[in-house]
């Protein structure tokens, strides 16, 4: 298992790189730069602010200088926010991007398993129809659709809930994590069912059965472990996805977490913040990935001996 | 048989309590204060202030959301009037203007102070006004000093010693300031947030004072002079800051706190406003402006702004270098049509570039609506019925009012003109990289005056001014904006070289002026004292809320 792991991270380490390599291509090529105006800036502010970010230099040589800071975990400085550095600027979001991916995480996991369990005992009739229908509307409805219509209905009409903003107002984090985690919620109701499904025909559940278990014993003993391994693996994934994710609904309820700071980074030309979060999602993409397979590996059996083969 | 559970139905039971759980809390919520009303109890302004500002240093700040934090932070040696714009005192309790107009003696206020309780006096202004002209510093308006006698030398590094630059302190209370010129409009300048004085002790422990984007302007180090002090800033949430104990007029100042938003959505700001989260919005969407006006609702304001949207002509085209071409253009935009019908928010046709009425200005009408007279301008261009002219691209940055704009337009050229239009919409940088580069035909463009003069909007169209980019360059045009203008014994003098360059500039048309801006906001009726003026310059020392009102 170990050997596993310390293989895939070394893996890791050039996917980071060629991650880095075309980001830091791209930002450079694209039209426009950070410090293009409406009103023109003077050249003697542009020279003076070339020169502080280094902008003066080779490309060749600010990409060397860039990789060299990555290396001491330096991200550079924002050129959107004098003073601030990217570091500094990924530690203020990323809190907030995980409290609501962790939130919407619960929902879709929270409704999701529940939906599927429901419609996979009883395949093929109204109780299995009427989940899955819900989930594949969930899963068409995009966030800026579904959004705006929680916030109008509960937000203005029913005035029960802010319609903006992250832990200023009591409530303000339930619409935001229903928004974030229905899709995703649908998802795992689909995965969860058909988990569920190939679970309940197997032998052992039947002769739990005919042993006389309860229902109840059945399903939360027996046959959710295995149901689940789907939806386990997703959630890796999944996880990396709601933060990566996050941005359309942060940008709606006005929340300050890291997807704002990553599309408002892309519109400024804020090239260091741009490479510094790519490379920071796609750390924790990999990061998720790893985990979500740690996971399943010791939910299933098969694979867990198959892993011990691999190193023996 | 199917075996029936008598725990079967666990699961939908939980789904029902957790339904009920949430509405019971949910109702709970929907009891406790909004912001609105707690504000207007607590003396909490919420304010909606469009982008997150990137930075609050006066002289490295650009932007209107930057400006309206620096403004509730910050004081220069005067104020306006909220209403008339006429300069008041400030840090300057009064001032003299001597007889040729170019020496201004301050005599600034004894109990002015810092937010840390030291006290402000003329030196504090000398030294920040050498540190807004230090090249290093990147400062983008360091041009407001120009006026100054020397100031644009000594930035330009012509002249190596401050002591040269027209600005002394004669003493500890009296600043002397000589200009170039006469400057009608210096007044206004020094109320410009690029002109207010920064706490040296401050900037120098976080770093040099030409230093760009030290810690200086963090909250909790942050010192500053105006009617309130930072107190919180957290990026993409809000800044919060907090009456100011030292100000000099403290006692006036009824607000204790004003919270400033990030409200780059302009959705998300109006259901902010109507769930009660704002006093205040930074701007209206287009599409709500009907709904409210039908409503009559009061809360919508809609005040004329000091700005001017037009589009920009590259003159280097070969089908636009001919001047009859884009007149013919310009008399075929009905901008009546367009600010009645397609925008709806009181915007006004604009016949030329500088605003009617920009310090006692109005400018030449030389243009106007007729399409008749602009089709035999086409013919005599060589384009009889719009035959042979090539098709012709009119670039916008990504926006629906831009493209409602153009699409208009479009039609208009094609139903007077008979000429053929494509529209081109970039995102922002590639929009602004495009314009600059003269990649494009025609292309939407807009300004925004920092104070209220002519000039403000004539020396864009300078030949070498870095806001021209049509290409069109004209050196009458320019001497009579550069040279002539400044040196003007009268003020009616000025305005009547002003209205020379205009003319020139509506008979080339390198611009087509489409209409004047008007600005949007939603306001509760507990905000009192606002101001109403073309600039958008509100002051927040003079901003209460009235508690009965919501």
């Amino acid at each position: 298992m170990v050997r596993f792991v310390l293989g895939r991270i070394l893996q890791a380490v050039p996917v980071l790189l060629i991650v880095v390599s075309i980001t830091f291509i791209l930002v450079h090529s694209a039209p426009g730069g950070p410090f293009s105006a409406d009103k023109a800036v003077p050249a003697e502010v542009l020279e003076a602010l070339e020169a502080q970010y280094n902008l003066d230099q080779p490309l060749w040589q600010q990409y060397l200088s860039y990789l060299g800071d990555v290396l001491r975990g330096d991200l550079g400085p924002s050129f959107k926010y004098p003073g601030r550095s990217v570091n500094e600027l990924i530690a203020s979001g990323l809190p907030t991007t995980a409290e609501l991916g962790f939130y919407a995480m619960l929902v879709a996991v929270v409704i999701g398993v529940i939906a599927g369990v429901i419609a996979s005992m009883r395949p093929n009739t109204l109780q299995d129809y009427v989940p899955m229908s819900v989930a594949m509307i969930g899963i068409c409805m995009p966030s800026f659709l579904l959004g705006p219509l929680l916030v109008l209905i509960f937000g203005i009409h029913l005035e029960w809930l802010p319609v903006s903003g992250w832990n200023q107002i009591p409530g303000d984090k339930i619409l935001p994590a229903i928004t974030l985690g229905t899709g995703y919620a649908a998802y795992i109701a689909r995965l969860s069912r058909g988990g569920m499904l190939e679970v309940l025909s197997q032998d052992y559940i039947r002769t739990a059965r005919a042993k006389g278990l309860s229902e109840f014993i059945i399903i939360g003993k027996h046959a959710l472990r295995g149901g689940l391994i789907p939806v386990v693996a997703f959630l890796g994934p999944a996880f990396a996805g709601l933060l990566g994710g996050s941005f359309v609904v942060e940008t709606i309820f006005q929340i300050p977490g890291l997807g704002r700071f990553y599309v408002q980074a892309a519109f400024n030309r804020d090239y260091t913040m741009i490479l510094g979060t790519t490379v920071f999602f796609a750390a924790l993409i990999i990061f998720f990935n790893l985990l979500s397979d740690i996971l399943a590996i010791w939910l299933n059996p098969k694979l867990r001996q198959q892993v011990r083969g691999d190193a023996e | 048989m199917k075996q029936q559970s008598p725990l079967s139905n666990q699961p939908l039971r939980s789904v029902v309590i957790l339904v009920l759980l949430s509405a019971c809390l949910l109702t709970a919520c929907g009891e406790s204060e909004n912001n609105v009303q707690s504000g207007n109890r607590t003396g909490t302004l919420h304010w909606g202030n469009g982008t997150e500002p990137q930075s609050i240093d006066p002289h490295i700040a650009t932007g209107v959301p930057e400006h309206h934090i620096i403004g509730a932070l910050m004081e220069g040696l005067v104020l306006k009037d909220r209403d008339t714009l006429e300069a008041i005192p400030g840090i300057a309790e009064t001032w003299h203007i001597s007889d040729d107009a170019r020496i201004y003696t301050f005599n600034l206020r004894s109990d002015a102070r810092w937010s840390n309780g030291d006290v402000l006096n003329a030196h504090d202004f000398v030294w920040s006004w050498w540190r807004a002209l230090q090249p290093r510093l990147g400062n983008s308006y360091a041009y407001m000093y120009f006026p100054i006698a020397n100031a644009k030398d000594y930035y330009q590094g012509e002249i190596e010693k401050f002591s040269e630059v027209g600005v002394k302190a004669l003493d500890d209370l009296t600043l002397e300031i000589t200009l170039e010129n006469p400057t009608p409009y210096f007044l206004q300048l020094l109320d410009h947030y690029s002109m207010f004085p920064v706490h040296q002790p401050t900037i120098e422990k976080f770093g040099d004072a030409d230093e760009r984007g030290t810690r200086w302007t963090y909250a909790g180090n942050l010192v500053s002079n105006g009617p309130f002090k930072l107190a919180e800033w957290e990026i993409n949430r809000s800044v919060v800051v907090e009456k100011n104990s030292f100000y000099y007029a403290s006692e006036k100042v009824k607000l204790n706190r004003v919270i400033f938003y990030p409200t780059e959505n302009q959705t998300t700001e109006e259901r902010m406003f109507r769930a009660g989260q704002l006093h205040y919005t930074n701007d209206v969407p287009i599409d709500k402006i009907e709904t409210y006006r039908a409503a009559e609702d009061s809360a919508l304001k809609i005040t004329p702004y000091l700005g001017t949207y037009f589009y920009r002509i590259n003159v280097s085209v070969p089908h636009l270098q001919d001047r009859q071409v884009r007149r013919a253009l310009a008399m075929t935009i009905d901008r009546a049509l367009i600010t009645d019908k397609v925008l709806k928010a009181g915007q006004i046709p604009a016949y030329a570039m500088t605003p009617p009425n920009t310090l006692g200005y109005y400018p030449p009408a030389t243009l106007s609506f007729d399409p008749a007279a602009a089709r035999q301008l086409l013919a005599d261009a060589g384009y009889p019925n719009g035959e042979g002219f090539p098709v012709t691209e009119i670039l916008y940055n990504t926006n629906e009012a831009h493209r409602k704009v153009a699409v208009a337009i479009q039609q208009m050229w094609r139903k007077h003109l008979n000429i053929e239009v494509k529209l081109l919409n970039q995102e922002w940088k590639v929009y602004l990289d495009s314009e600059s580069n003269g990649d494009y035909e025609i292309s939407r463009a807009g300004w925004i005056g920092d104070y209220v003069d002519p000039n403000n909007f004539l020396d864009l169209f300078l030949c070498d001014s870095g806001n021209n980019r049509t290409g069109w360059c004209n050196r009458e045009y320019d001497q009579l904006v550069l040279q002539q203008a400044p040196r003007a014994a009268t003020h009616a003098e000025r305005l009547a070289i002003f209205a020379r360059a205009e003319t020139i500039l509506l008979d080339e048309l390198p611009v087509l002026p489409i209409y004047t801006y008007t600005t949007k906001h939603l306001v509760k009726p507990s905000v009192k004292n606002l101001g109403s003026n073309i600039l958008d310059q509100n002051y927040f020392r003079d901003i209460y809320l009235q508690q009965a009102d919501n």
